[in-house]
């Protein structure tokens, strides 16, 4: 049989995933909800000033992105163990790392990417000014981004967990929580005016970083919840 | 060397080492810490500023050094033990995850008694109290990994793998939080956190460090024994032993 060269089996599995996820789309969408839901209590609870709201509704829009992109990760590596599907990839003589870097890629399209398209307008309706828009687009994109690898690091750990939706957001928090340092940062400088470049850069680093290393611990950590 | 690592990575004769280690390193400790504790209360002078409120430095200094100590240590051991599969290491970084937590929360609660006359209240957001926060969190989610498998080998190897990226993560998270804090704070709080201190102060200090060393040591051997016992319960040398 002609083996699959790495990025047609790594494409595949990026169409595979978002084929699936298109014919259960409402699973998509939650998260989604979630995020627009976790950013309408914060008015509620504070304060409806929009002056007020201005001066945290950066961190606002970056703690309800942390916090909805969790959200969808449980499932991220869930069914393909249950019915085996991650069994062969493991078997099948392509790099694990590259098949679930795929995964990730795929996840962080559907549930990552509409997270930051969404932020201006959410950013808005917490007082958020149109000159923090950029950077408020290039920072969710860069963390959301390394936040789903991070996850997917803590979701390969806890595939096999019971429960493991609680025991993930304690292993990735604390792990998120520079993201949520330099990216909630970025957009107050933003807002005063600044030049956010240096947070911004900051956040470009730890992402390339989480990229290079994050899949070699998730197949590591994947080979151990399907070997054993 | 690969013969006495080996050798040494036995269980039994682990077992029978760290039992004649236990007691050197708790009498050690006992005394050392004992001889410090009299020097930093007693003989150290007063300091100008904090007058005696600064002496919980020496509770507070050395729990945060083995607080960070540990977790490195609990990382090379999980790396050794998921690359050479050495099961004494894996059983070594279990055994040092609670102590190293409880440095962790020995440092924070010492820090906030030593904030409330400092600062006024008992908490700061001062970068070094929140990176030791973020760390005692580091700890709880690795030990609620390794508690939620019931296969132990796939526990070791699943919470190796979160203790080595943790321990990557460890230096981004302590300088990002130093630089938000130092963005978000007057420099007048964390001048205080590093007085340039005199000799005096120093001396019992360094033997206090080296007294939780060997603490440490002594907890480590003895919660390491206990974990032999329960991970190897069921095997032929145990009843020789007993």
């Amino acid at each position: 049989m002609r083996r699959a060269s790495v990025s047609s089996a790594a494409w595949l599995v990026f169409t595979r995933d978002l084929t699936l996820a298109w014919r259960r789309w409402d699973e998509v969408a939650q998260p989604l909800i979630f995020y627009v839901v976790v950013t309408t209590l914060f008015p509620l609870a504070t304060t409806p000033e929009l002056a007020q709201l201005r001066t945290i509704s950066g961190g606002v829009v970056w703690v309800a992105a942390l916090l909805s992109s969790l959200l969808a990760l449980e499932s991220l590596f869930r069914s393909d163990v249950e019915d085996g599907t991650m069994e062969q990839w493991v078997l099948s003589g392509q790099p694990l790392g590259w098949l679930l870097l795929a995964k990730v890629a795929c996840h962080w399209v559907l549930t990552g990417l509409p997270l930051v398209v969404m932020a201006p307008i959410v950013g808005t309706a917490l007082g958020l000014p149109y000159e923090a828009w950029g950077t408020l687009v290039l920072s969710l994109l860069l963390g959301t981004a390394t936040l789903s690898i991070l996850g997917g690091i803590g979701a390969a750990l806890t595939v096999g967990v019971r429960r493991g939706s609680v025991l993930l957001s304690l292993l990735v928090l604390p792990l998120a929580m520079p993201l949520l340092i330099f990216g909630s940062r970025a957009v107050s400088m933003a807002m005063d005016g600044d030049s956010p470049a240096g947070p911004l850069q900051l956040l470009a680093a730890i992402f390339f970083m989480v990229l290079s290393l994050g899949p070699l611990a998730m197949s590591a950590a994947i080979r151990i919840s399907v070997e054993s | 060397m690969w013969n006495w690592l080996h050798k040494f990575a036995s269980p039994p004769h682990a077992y029978r080492l760290l039992g004649k280690l236990a007691p050197w390193f708790g009498w050690s400790s006992l005394a050392l810490i004992l001889l410090a504790t009299w020097w930093g209360l007693v003989e150290a002078p007063m300091d100008y500023q904090q007058k005696d409120a600064f002496r919980i430095l020496y509770v507070h200094a050395p729990s945060a050094w083995m607080s960070m100590f540990t977790y490195v240590m609990m990382a090379v051991a999980a790396g050794i033990g998921l690359i050479w599969r050495i099961k004494l290491a894996h059983a070594a970084a279990a055994a040092a995850a609670p102590i190293g937590a409880s440095f962790t929360f020995l440092a924070l609660a010492t820090g906030s008694i030593w904030g409330k006359p400092m600062w006024g209240t008992w908490w700061v957001w001062d970068a070094r109290l929140t990176s030791e926060l973020i760390l005692l969190f580091l700890y709880l989610g690795y030990m609620a990994l390794r508690s939620s498998f019931d296969d132990p080998q796939r526990a070791d190897r699943a919470s190796a793998v979160l203790a080595i990226v943790g321990v990557i993560n460890v230096p981004i998270i302590h300088y990002s939080v130093e630089w938000w804090s130092t963005l978000h704070q007057p420099a007048s709080v964390t001048k205080l956190d590093k007085p340039s201190i005199a000799l005096e102060m120093l001396y019992p200090l360094f033997m206090m460090i080296v007294g939780f060393q060997l603490f440490f040591g002594w907890a480590l051997s003895r919660r390491l024994r206990g974990e032999i016992l329960r991970r190897e319960r069921n095997a032929t040398w145990l009843k020789d032993v007993s």
